[in-house]
C-alpha cells in the first residue's frame, strides 16, 4: 500500500509543486517559456505516476483527519484509489500534459510573464483537477470543484484586457456557481442526515438500506445541480459558450476534456447514492438528453468554429449525463474518456486552424485541407470519432450510451440522442465541408502549425483510433448486450449526417439559406439560442437589479434615516448643554454650593 | 461661658457671608476677599475645637492656615494684576474665555 499510495500521492503534488513555486518564485515566473518548461516537467512525472498506478490497478484508500471533533474528525482528507479514479486520473494528466506542450507554441507570442501566469493557472488547475478525482469525500470533493471553478474563471478571462473575454470569465463563474449552492446545501443536508461525508461509508449505508432519510431526493437533487452547473446541463448551460472567450488549449483542457466532466464524474462516483432515487435519476436523463439535442440543433447555425465545438461539448455532456441518469453510468464514463480524448483534439486542431488563419468564422476560413493537410487529417479523424463513425473510440462509447438508455426503457430521451447523433455528425461535417475543403477564402497564407502542436495532435488522434480498435476488439465491457439492431442504426444517422452535410455544404445541391428559411422558427430560435442569455440577462436587470433597488432604497432613505434623526438628536442635545459652559469661573463655583447644600439637605433628610 | 456651638455658628456665618461674596462680587479683588472670609471661617473652627478638646493640634493647624493664606492672598493679588495687564478689567463676568 505504501508505495502505491505514495505514487498516488505523486500525480497531484507535482503539479501542486509546480503552481507553488511559479506563484511564489516571481523571477521564475517571468521567465515564461521556463515557467512553462517546469510545469510541463511536473506534469510528466505526474503522467507517468498516473500510467503506472492505472496500469497496475491500484485500488485503496488513504484519509487523514481533516476537522478535529469529540467523535472523531467531521472530515477527512485524503486519496481514493479506484479503477474509475485512475483511468480520470490517466485522461486529466494526458491530455493535460498535451495541452501544455501545444500552449508552448500556441501562446509563443505572449509577453513571458503573462505566459509564466498561465502556467502557474494551469499547475493549479491540473492540482485541483486531480484533487476532485482522488477526492474519498464529498467535502473534498467540493473544496476541488471549487478550485477548478476558479481556475476556470482565471484562465478564460486570461485576456482580460478584452471586455468580452472578461464578461465570460465572469459569467462562467457566476452561473457555474448557481448550481454550486445547490451542490453545497445538498452535501451539507446529506451531513446532517448521516453524519458522515465519506463516499465509503455512505455506500455502505446505501447498501444496507440505511439511507431511508426523509428528503433523500431533494439531496441528491441539489447535489446534483452542481453537476449541472460543471457540466453545462440545461437550463445553466450557457456560459460555456462563452467560455471560449479564453485562449483555444484551455477551452481543450478545461472545457471540453477535464472540467465540464466533473459533473458527469460526480454523478458516476456517488452513482450508488443516485440509485436510490430512480426518479432524480430519470430526471436526470431526460435534461441530459434535451441537452443533447438542444446544444446540437445552436452548433448548426453557429459560425465560429470553437462555439461550434464547444455546443457539441454541452451536448457530448448531455449523452453522458443521459447515460448516468439511465443507470448506465459505466457507458457514460466511457464517452466521457473517448469524448475527452477526440473532444482536445478537435479543440486543439481547431487552435492550430484559428493560429493559421486568424479568424474564429467557418465561413470566412475554406479549402484549408491544401493548405494545411495534416490539421486537417486529424480533425477529420476527430470529427469522425465525434460523429460515431465504427472504427473510432466515439462509436462504441455512443452506442454505449444508446444501448443503456435503451435498456432503461427511456423512450424519448432514446430519441432524442438519437436524433442528436444525426445532428452530431451534420454539424461537425458542416464544418469540415465549409473549412477545410470548399472555395478558399482565407486570406494571408495559412500554413501549417508548428511541429509542438502538430505533436499533440497526432498524438491525441493516434490515441483515439488506438482505443477505438482496442474497445472494438476488448468489446463486452460496458455494454453487455445491446439490441442488435444499434449499431447499424447509429452508423446509418451518422452517415445520414455526413450525406446531409455533404449536399448541403459541398455539392450545393441544397441551398442552406433555403433551409433555414423552411425551418424559421427553429432557426430563429437557434441563432438566438432559445433566448436563454436573454432570458438570464432579463432575470438579472429585472429581478436582482430591483431587488437590490429596494435594498438600496431602504438603505438610503430607512437605516440611514434612523442614524441621521439619531445624530441630529445628539447634535441638537449637546448644542442646548453647551449653553451651561458659560466660562465664568463664579457660576461654576455656584454650582459647586448648590450641590453641596443639596448633598446636605439629602443627608439630613434621609439618612 | 459661651459654647461651642456659638463659635460654630459665628464659624458658618462668616462661611455663609464670604461665599455670598464669593459668588455675587463682580470685582476679582472682592472674590478673593470673600475667600479670606471663608478660610478664617475654617480658622475659628479649628480653634473652637481646640479649645474645648483641649487639643493642641488645631491651633497649629490654624497657624498653619494662617500662613498658607497669606502666600495664597499674594499669588491670587499677583495673578489678578497678570489678568488686568492683558485684559484691561477684572470684572469676572467678562472673564469668560472658556465659555461653550
Amino acid at each position: 500500500m505504501s508505495s502505491n499510495l505514495g505514487l498516488t500521492l505523486l500525480v497531484p503534488v507535482m503539479p501542486f509543486a509546480a503552481f507553488l513555486l511559479l506563484a511564489i518564485v516571481g523571477p521564475l515566473r517571468r521567465t515564461g517559456r521556463g515557467a512553462g518548461l517546469l510545469s510541463i516537467a511536473a506534469i510528466t512525472i505526474s503522467f507517468a505516476a498516473a500510467l503506472i498506478v492505472w496500469t497496475q490497478g491500484f485500488v485503496g484508500e488513504r484519509t487523514w483527519g481533516w476537522i478535529p471533533a469529540d467523535g472523531g474528525p467531521i472530515a477527512t482528507v485524503g486519496v481514493l484509489v479506484d479503477p474509475l479514479g485512475n483511468a480520470m486520473l490517466v485522461l486529466v494528466t494526458l491530455v493535460s500534459l498535451l495541452v501544455q506542450i501545444y500552449s508552448l507554441a500556441y501562446l509563443s507570442d505572449e509577453r513571458p510573464a503573462a505566459l509564466g501566469r498561465y502556467y502557474t493557472y494551469q499547475s493549479l488547475f491540473v492540482f485541483s483537477m486531480l484533487g476532485l478525482v482522488l477526492a474519498p469525500g464529498f467535502l473534498q470533493m467540493f473544496v476541488f470543484w471549487e478550485l477548478v471553478g476558479l481556475c476556470s474563471y482565471l484562465l478564460i478571462g486570461f485576456w482580460y484586457q478584452r471586455p468580452a473575454a472578461a464578461r465570460a470569465a465572469v459569467k462562467a463563474f457566476w452561473i457555474t456557481k448557481l448550481g454550486d449552492v445547490g451542490f453545497i446545501i445538498g452535501i451539507v443536508l446529506l451531513w446532517s442526515a448521516t453524519g458522515t461525508f465519506e463516499f465509503a461509508e455512505l455506500f455502505e449505508k446505501a447498501q444496507e438500506n440505511a439511507l431511508a432519510i426523509p428528503g433523500l431526493a431533494t439531496i441528491m437533487f441539489l447535489i446534483y445541480l452542481g453537476a449541472v452547473g460543471k457540466s453545462a446541463q440545461f437550463p445553466l448551460h450557457v456560459w460555456l459558450p462563452d467560455a471560449m472567450e479564453g485562449p483555444t488549449p484551455v477551452s481543450a483542457l478545461i472545457h471540453a476534456a477535464t472540467m465540464v466532466t466533473a459533473g458527469v464524474f460526480m454523478v458516476t462516483r456517488t452513482e450508488p447514492l443516485f440509485a436510490l432515487v430512480p426518479e432524480v435519476l430519470t430526471l436526470i436523463a431526460w435534461v441530459g438528453a434535451f441537452t443533447a439535442l438542444l446544444a446540437a440543433t445552436m452548433a448548426c447555425v453557429e459560425g465560429d468554429i470553437k462555439r461550434v465545438l464547444a455546443y457539441s461539448t454541452i451536448s457530448q455532456l448531455g449523452y453522458m449525463m443521459a447515460a448516468a441518469g439511465a443507470g448506465a453510468s459505466a457507458a457514460g464514463f466511457l464517452h466521457l474518456l473517448t469524448h475527452g480524448l477526440f473532444k482536445a483534439l478537435l479543440f486543439l486542431a481547431a487552435g492550430a486552424v484559428i493560429h493559421a488563419v486568424g479568424t474564429n468564422d467557418i465561413f470566412r476560413m475554406g479549402g484549408l485541407f491544401r493548405a494545411m493537410p495534416q490539421t486537417g487529417i486529424v480533425f477529420v479523424v476527430g470529427t469522425l470519432a465525434l460523429a460515431g463513425v465504427p472504427p473510432l473510440a466515439g462509436f462504441y462509447s455512443k452506442e454505449a450510451v444508446l444501448g443503456g438508455v435503451w435498456e432503461a426503457h427511456l423512450m424519448g430521451p432514446f430519441l432524442m440522442l438519437a436524433l442528436t447523433a444525426l445532428l452530431t455528425a451534420f454539424y461537425m461535417f458542416r464544418v469540415v465541408f465549409v473549412a477545410f475543403f470548399g472555395r478558399a477564402h482565407a486570406g494571408g497564407h495559412p500554413h501549417e502549425a508548428p511541429w509542438l502542436m502538430r505533436g499533440p495532435l497526432w498524438l491525441l488522434a493516434a490515441l483515439t483510433v488506438l482505443v477505438g480498435i482496442r474497445l472494438a476488439l476488448g468489446g463486452a465491457e460496458g455494454h453487455e448486450e445491446t439490441p442488435a439492431w444499434l449499431p447499424p442504426l447509429s452508423v446509418g444517422l451518422a452517415l445520414f449526417g455526413f450525406v446531409l452535410a455533404w449536399v448541403m455544404y459541398q455539392r450545393g445541391a441544397i441551398d442552406p439559406a433555403r433551409v433555414a428559411a423552411a425551418l424559421t422558427p427553429l432557426d430563429y430560435l437557434a441563432r438566438r439560442r432559445y433566448g436563454l442569455d436573454a432570458f438570464y440577462a432579463g432575470l438579472y436587470r429585472g429581478f436582482i437589479l430591483g431587488f437590490s433597488r429596494l435594498i438600496g432604497w431602504i438603505d438610503r432613505y430607512f437605516v440611514d434615516g434612523i442614524l441621521n434623526v439619531l445624530t441630529a438628536l445628539t447634535l441638537r442635545a449637546g448644542d442646548s448643554l453647551r449653553r451651561i459652559q458659560s466660562g465664568r469661573a463664579q457660576d461654576y463655583v455656584y454650582g459647586v454650593a448648590f450641590g453641596v447644600l443639596l448633598l446636605f439637605v439629602w443627608a439630613q433628610l434621609w439618612r | 461661658m459661651i459654647g461651642l456651638s456659638s463659635y460654630l455658628v459665628l464659624a458658618a456665618l462668616v462661611f455663609s457671608i464670604g461665599l455670598f461674596g464669593v459668588l455675587t462680587r463682580r470685582n476679582a479683588v472682592g472674590i478673593l476677599l470673600g475667600i479670606e472670609l471663608m478660610l478664617n471661617a475654617v480658622n475659628i473652627n479649628l480653634v473652637a475645637f481646640a479649645r474645648f478638646h483641649g487639643d493642641l493640634t488645631g491651633l497649629i493647624f490654624t497657624l498653619f492656615t494662617i500662613s498658607i493664606t497669606v502666600a495664597e492672598v499674594a499669588v491670587g493679588l499677583a495673578i489678578v494684576i497678570a489678568i488686568f495687564r492683558v485684559r484691561r478689567t477684572v470684572e469676572a463676568d467678562r472673564l469668560d474665555l472658556l465659555r461653550g
